[in-house]
Parts: C-alpha cells; structure tokens; sequence
C-alpha cells in the first residue's frame, strides 16, 4: 500500500503532525528509529513558559500552551500531567536586570503578558525566592508538563486515528518520490514529514537538500522529593535556568548548560563544570535547594538552524516533502506546530504563519 | 597527578587488582565507599572478636593490599564518572568523582559487587523484612540479629550463610525456605568439589542449621510478610509462621552502573546474574582502558573475584607498557567453576515473578504496581527506558537498582519476549543520590559562570 503521508521522527512534532493529519483523512504512517519519544520529546524540562521562548514564537507559544493545558481533550485523554503556574525570571544584577527588562518589553509585544515587578513583589509569588533580586518578570501564563509522559499521551490518539506507528523501524533512506527504505523493507508514502530533532539534517541529506542543524546537549538535573520549596516556575534573565517543583515533590533543573556529546553518540555525558554552573545557579536562586539531595542528570539534544529560527515549511526543492522542527523551545510550542504543518499539508491556510527554509539558503 | 590505574571497588576483586597493580609498580588507587576495604563477603568488623575462615580470608587480603602501596581511599561515595570515550573528542583519562575525593586514571577496572535481587511479594515492603545482604552486613560488621524469631527465604548459598551466622550469634530461625529444590542443589554440588574450601564452609552451615533443627523448606516460597505495621509473621506456601524478621533474597545482580555509564557493550546472561559488560578474556570491556572484575562482571563468587582482579589488573598493566605475568587464567577457571554453580542456584526464576500480585509495588520509590507495568506494557512500553517514561518504575532513589531486575521480567514476559530485548535503563550520573550541599561549595554568584544568552 502506499500511504499519504510519511512522517519520520515521532518526537511530539512529528507526533502532532501525524495526528492533524490523520484526523484531517490522510493515511498516515509515522516512523522513528527508536521509541514514540524517547529522545528530546521525552528528556527535557517540560517548561510551558513564554519567558524563555524567542519572541518571534511567543503567539505560537501561547496557543501550544492552551493546547497542552486541554490535551486530554483534544488527545483522546491522553496526559502530560499540565500544570498551570505562574512564571518568574529574576535579576540578580543591573546587567541582568537590563537584560530582562529589554526581553520583556519584546515579548510583551509579542503578547506574553509580562509585567516587571520588584524583588519583594517577586518574592510574595514565590517566598522561595532568593533575597537580592533586582527586578523580575512575571508571566501569569506558565507551568510545566512532565514532558516523560509524551510518549505514552500521544500513542492510543495515533493508533485510534489510524496512524500506522512504527517504532524501532530506523528509515536508512528515500528512494524517488518516496519509497523510504526502512530496517522493516520499504514503505512507500506520496508526502513526506522531515521530524527528526537535530537529524533533520541527515534526512533532508537523503533528499539531496543541505540544511545545516546545530546540536544543543542541554543537561537536565533532577533532584529526590523534597518538601514543598517553590510553587512557580523560575527562570533567571539571561535563560540559563529553569526550575520547577513537580507534586511528588522532586525539582527539575534545567536552563540549556551543555553537556557531552553530538549527533552521531547522541548526549554521552554530563560536563561537570556546567552541572556545578547550573545547580549552583540553582541554589543561588532558591536557597532551599541546598538541603536536596541530587538524583539524576542527563542531557536531551536541541535543534537550531542559522538564526535560530523554526523550519517549518515545503522542504525547499523537493515537491510534496515538508520539515518541521528547530523550533526554540521546541517543547513548548510543539503541539501548534503540528497542528499548523498538518493545515499546510492539507491544503487549508494555517492559522498562523509557517517558517520556510528559503531564508537559510 | 594521574594515576595509571584506579580500582572502583575495594572487594575481594578490587583489592587483588590493586595489589597486583601497586606491586608491578603503577601508580595505583582503590576507591571503597565502606570504612575499610573488604567488601560483602570479607567485610571488616567493626567490634574485636574471634575471626572466622571469612574474616581471616578478608585480613589477608587487606595485608597484601596495604602492604602493596597502592593509595586507598575509603569512605568514598563515587557518584560522577567522566573521561575515557566521555568527552567531547577522542578519549581522555579517566576521571571518577566521589565525595571528597577525585581521582584521575589512565585506566579504569570496576570491581563494584553486585546488588541484591528481591523479587516482590505480598508485603514485602513491611518493616521487618530485609535483603540476605542487609542482614550480613548487620552480621557481620556490626554482630547485630537481624531479629529474634527469624525467617531465611529466597535462594543460593547465602541463605545458609545468613542462617548459620544467626545461629551463631544466638538468634532463632523459625524455618529456612528455599526456592530451589534438592534436586537443583543436587547437580550443582559436584562443581563445588573444585574449591574444597567452599564445599567445606559450607557443610559447616549446613551442620550449625541441623544441630539447631530449623525446618528447611525445598522448593519453597514466602507467598506473604504478614503484620500491620511491622512484620509479625511469614506465610511460606500457605503456612503461616510466626517471625519477627523476614531475610530473603533471591540472587545477586551484578552491579555494572558504571559500566552502563561509560556506554560499554553489554550482554544478557542469566547465569552470570543477568546484564555484564561485553568481556574478552583478559576483562577489557568494549571501551579501551576500562575493565571488570569479580562478581561486579558476572557472578563467579567471592572465591573466584581475587583471580578475576588479578587478571583485569595484570591486563591493564601490560596495556600500559608494565611488564606484567602472564595471566593466570587456570586457577581462575577451577575457583569460578563452583562459583557458576551457585550462580545457577542464584539466577532469576520466572515462576516467583510470575506470582507477584497485581496490586504489589514493584517499584517501591515510585509505588509502581505490577498492574501499572503490565497496563504500561499493554500501551506500548517495550523497554526498559520507555517503561520508565510511562511509570516512573525505576526514576526514585534507587535507580532501578531494586526493582529492575523484576520489571523487566514483568515487562518481557507481558510483551512475549526474552528479558533480554527489553534492554535495561540507560546508566546516569550521580551513581548514588548526592547532597546538593555536600558539593556546592562556597561560591561567588559573579563567579557562576553563565553561558551566553539564548536568542531573544
């Protein structure tokens, strides 16, 4: 049989796209060399906040972030535990509070609700914030997921909408318009989704199209439940951290430090000064955070084009292939990206602007 | 300054390596989370009394280790490994970080033990109820009853072990149950005549446990550790028996969370305790540089480990242009032979997981039931990482360290595969939770050195 579309790359891009497009009537068959995700979809922060998403995406954020908060709705009940809280992010120094201030009047415009409050207004949202902070932004549109669970929230949707899922079916390359060859033998498609994270690279290779990704290593530490030491998702100006308290009690810190590794090993390793950078930032931020005891770290890996810009859009050159990914803060505002792709792909207008590659070339 | 080999574990295995290493000259480290070097089987007391075969087994070896001149750290809680194939390009010396000490080695041989298997029951959770390896410890360090009225359950010679010490000590054991049957010990015996010394020890168990006349229940199993709050009784098949300690295990793991984290090979064999690193004969894993020995590698038993360490460490000294002897592969082989057969005795047995309840907290950090991973198994877990992704099974403290050894038998045989394609969680630092104060240190906030910003 051949399908009508194939997606490659079941991250929660390439998952939200296959599911608009399956419900929109297409047969859709969705391929990842691994597990439904298992990489960056389900390791990182799970952030929601609007405060470290670029301000060109801040409208796109905002509507993914209404779609994570309602996702049983929409995903046959499937669930990443979405939490709505509020979002800071602090200024330790003048620097920094120019900084913020300068970030949040741009995403303000861009219609993140940001307002700048003083370090005791802070305080009063979050009393397990720091003494010392200058300024700080407060987003009330925030919260977090526990981004492990995409996997499992995505796959019943899929499967009732009649996505063929193929997990641990790696696709070694396409063959004319297109006969993707897979470990499990050809699967033949007449449209094409590029989903795959910082492999986007090497798929759109197969394809003959040069579309150079950087590869993030961003290290994630997690500590053991604890009591009740913040409420609010914190962010410092500068985006070099992110931390939440999930109900069962653990924190999750995050914030973009590099670790080890790279596209072909995948994340090896943590880097040690950046794990020291990143919790002593942590603990600067929340004092709390010294009595926790550190359970786990690991790394999840981030797309980035040249301008650090989404590619989401007609693969530039190849007649009925589509990418989507890159996206900052890719999480975040996945789900609306897939939901826009698949309008694309299905000949409606999107409801909002895509982002073609054109620019990179 | 870097060290030429460093040894993780300080065991039988650990400290023969580094005796063997200190001696041909390499500048040469033991790391041992315990007070003193020794491991489960020797392990040093901590009170003066009369020393018994193990004991002065263990004395000997801590001699020729401290007699050798190899640095030993004790007190060592690794808990970050870095270098070897870690790093951003090539390879680099291997660096293992515990809490205050960092040791940096041109090699790396793990000798880390293993840790205990405890398939779930009903009540298993109960205060009262312990590992056979808890219990040693309490014996043998500390001279601590686990209990007065006490139940041994489970399987492999440690059941004996742990019976006979408490017998020793003055404790009463209300009844033995083991889940092999006279038959399994049967053909497993003849192996043991290749260590006389182990046959001997033994039967020594075997005679403390008969002049004390404990009931021993062959192919026997703890169904459920019965109390309220804590464990008042123990039903074995249906019989109830009124205890106030439960000590049961069922085999040992080895404990390969390092070699995990260095992404070396790994292979599935039940008989050797389950997942070991990928090993040629003279236990160099599939990343260079990086060895394991003793059980850590494969259950062969405390008998064999010296040899094995001997072996991993004259290895890492030739590869590091020592002269070193040729490898004694023989006396290796006639101590492992015993070992093997225990090691059969000690292996998963898939009717015990079979008959774990469904509302039975497998994973006890996370309180994941065997229902929830068998529904987790039915919505599309395959592995051992996504049943973690869909249950939190093996995201607590332990790592998984408890309770992976069950849930991957729980998940393989839900999805009718062997346990070995279920694969097993990716291995991550910190080794061992860390206090976040233990090694912050005193720090500047203008000296955090943050990273560029993102693009606004």
């Amino acid at each position: 049989m051949t399908y009508d579309c194939a997606v490659i790359g079941a991250g929660v891009m390439g998952c939200a796209t296959a599911l608009f497009l399956a419900r929109g009537g297409m047969k859709v068959v969705l391929l990842d060399r691994a597990e439904i995700c298992r990489e960056a979809s389900g390791v990182n922060a799970g952030t929601l906040t609007m405060q470290m998403t670029r301000a060109a995406l801040v409208p796109y954020a905002l509507r993914a972030h209404e779609m994570w908060m309602r996702m049983p709705e929409w995903c046959d009940g499937g669930t990443v535990l979405a939490t709505a809280c509020p979002g800071l992010s602090v200024a330790f120094t003048p620097q920094e509070a120019a900084m913020l201030e300068e970030r949040a009047i741009a995403r303000r415009a861009a219609g993140a609700p940001i307002e700048l409050i003083s370090g005791n207004a802070a305080q009063a949202i979050e009393p397990g914030l720091a003494d010392g902070v200058l300024l700080a932004g407060h987003c009330p549109i925030d919260g977090f997921t526990s981004a492990y669970l995409t996997g499992r929230a995505f796959r019943p949707a899929l499967l009732n909408a009649g996505v063929t899922l193929m997990e641990n079916t790696a696709v070694r390359g396409i063959a004319g318009r297109f006969v993707l060859d897979t470990a499990a033998g050809p699967v033949a498609a007449t449209r094409l989704v590029l989903a795959g994270g910082v492999w986007l690279q090497d798929m759109a290779a197969w394809l003959g199209v040069s579309l150079p990704i950087k590869v993030l290593i961003n290290q994630l530490v997690v500590t053991e439940r604890m009591d009740p030491v913040m409420r609010s998702v914190l962010g410092v100006a500068s985006g070099l951290l992110s931390l939440k308290q999930y109900a069962n009690g653990s924190v999750l810190i995050g914030g973009g430090w590099q670790g080890i590794g790279d596209r072909v090993r995948g994340g090896i390793a943590i880097r040690p000064e950046a794990f020291m950078g990143n919790i002593r930032l942590a603990a600067h931020t929340v004092p709390a955070l010294r009595d926790a005891r550190v359970l786990r770290a690991w790394t999840g890996l981030e797309a980035e084009t040249a301008d650090a810009l989404p590619v989401i859009g007609p693969l530039l050159g190849v007649a009925d292939a589509w990418t989507i990914g890159s996206v900052h803060s890719g999480y975040t505002s996945g789900p609306y990206m897939g939901k826009i792709l698949a309008q694309a792909i299905l000949g409606q207008a999107p409801e909002m602007p895509l982002f073609p590659m054109e620019r990179l070339q | 300054m870097i060290h030429d080999i460093a040894i993780l574990g300080g065991g039988p295995a650990g400290m023969a390596a580094a005796t063997e290493a200190a001696r041909a000259g390499a500048r040469t480290v033991l790391l041992e989370e315990s007070r003193d070097p020794g491991g489960q089987v020797y392990r040093k007391p901590a009170f003066d009394g009369p020393r018994d075969a193990d004991q002065r087994a263990g004395d000997a070896l801590r001699a020729a280790l401290s007699a050798s001149g190899a640095e030993v750290i004790t007190g060592a809680r690794v808990w970050g490994l870095g270098g070897g194939p870690l790093v951003a390009e090539g390879f680099a010396p291997f660096v293992v970080s515990a809490l205050g000490a960092e040791v940096t080695a041109r090699t790396l041989i793990l000798a880390t033990g293993t840790h205990e298997r405890i398939i779930p029951f009903l009540g298993w959770t109960l205060p009262g109820v312990m590992g056979l390896a808890a219990a040693t410890i309490l014996l043998k360090a500390q001279g601590v009853l686990p209990g007065r009225r006490v139940v041994v359950a489970g399987q492999g010679p440690l059941l004996y072990a742990v019976a006979a010490k408490i017998i020793a000590g003055g404790g009463r054991v209300v009844a033995i149950a083991d889940a092999a049957t006279t038959g399994e010990w049967a053909r497993a015996l003849p192996a043991l005549f290749a260590r006389p010394d182990v046959l001997a020890r033994g039967l020594a168990w075997r005679a403390q446990i008969m002049v004390a006349r404990v009931p021993v229940l062959m192919g026997a199993a703890v169904t459920q550790a019965v109390g309220e709050d804590r464990l008042a009784g123990v039903r074995i098949d249906g019989r109830l028996m009124e205890a106030d300690a439960l000590c049961i295990g069922h085999g040992l793991v080895p404990a390969t969370e390092a070699s995990r984290a260095y992404r070396a090979a790994h292979v599935h064999d039940p008989l050797l305790g389950g997942w070991v690193p990928v090993l040629d004969a003279d236990r160099r894993t599939s990343v260079p540089g990086l060895y394991a020995a003793g059980d850590g590698s494969g259950l062969r038993g405390a008998a064999a480990a010296p040899a094995s360490g001997r072996i991993a460490a004259r290895a890492a000294l030739r590869d590091l242009g020592f002269a070193a002897p040729a490898s004694a592969w023989g006396a290796y082989a006639r101590a492992a032979r015993a070992g093997a057969a225990m090691a059969g005795l000690m292996a998963l047995r898939p009717e015990l997981v079979a008959r774990i309840p469904p509302d039975t907290e497998v994973c006890a950090c996370e309180n994941v039931t065997r229902a929830a991973i068998e529904a987790a198994a039915d919505a599309g877990a395959g592995t051992m990482n996504q049943l973690k992704h869909f249950t939190r099974c093996g995201m607590g403290p332990c790592q998984g360290r408890m309770c992976g050894e069950a849930a991957s038998a729980l998940l393989a045989a839900r999805r009718g595969v062997p346990v070995a394609a279920v694969g097993f969680a990716t291995g991550r630092t910190p080794l061992r939770p860390v206090p976040m104060a233990a090694i912050l240190g005193d720090f500047d906030y203008a000296d955090i050195p943050v990273p560029a910003p993102a693009p606004l």
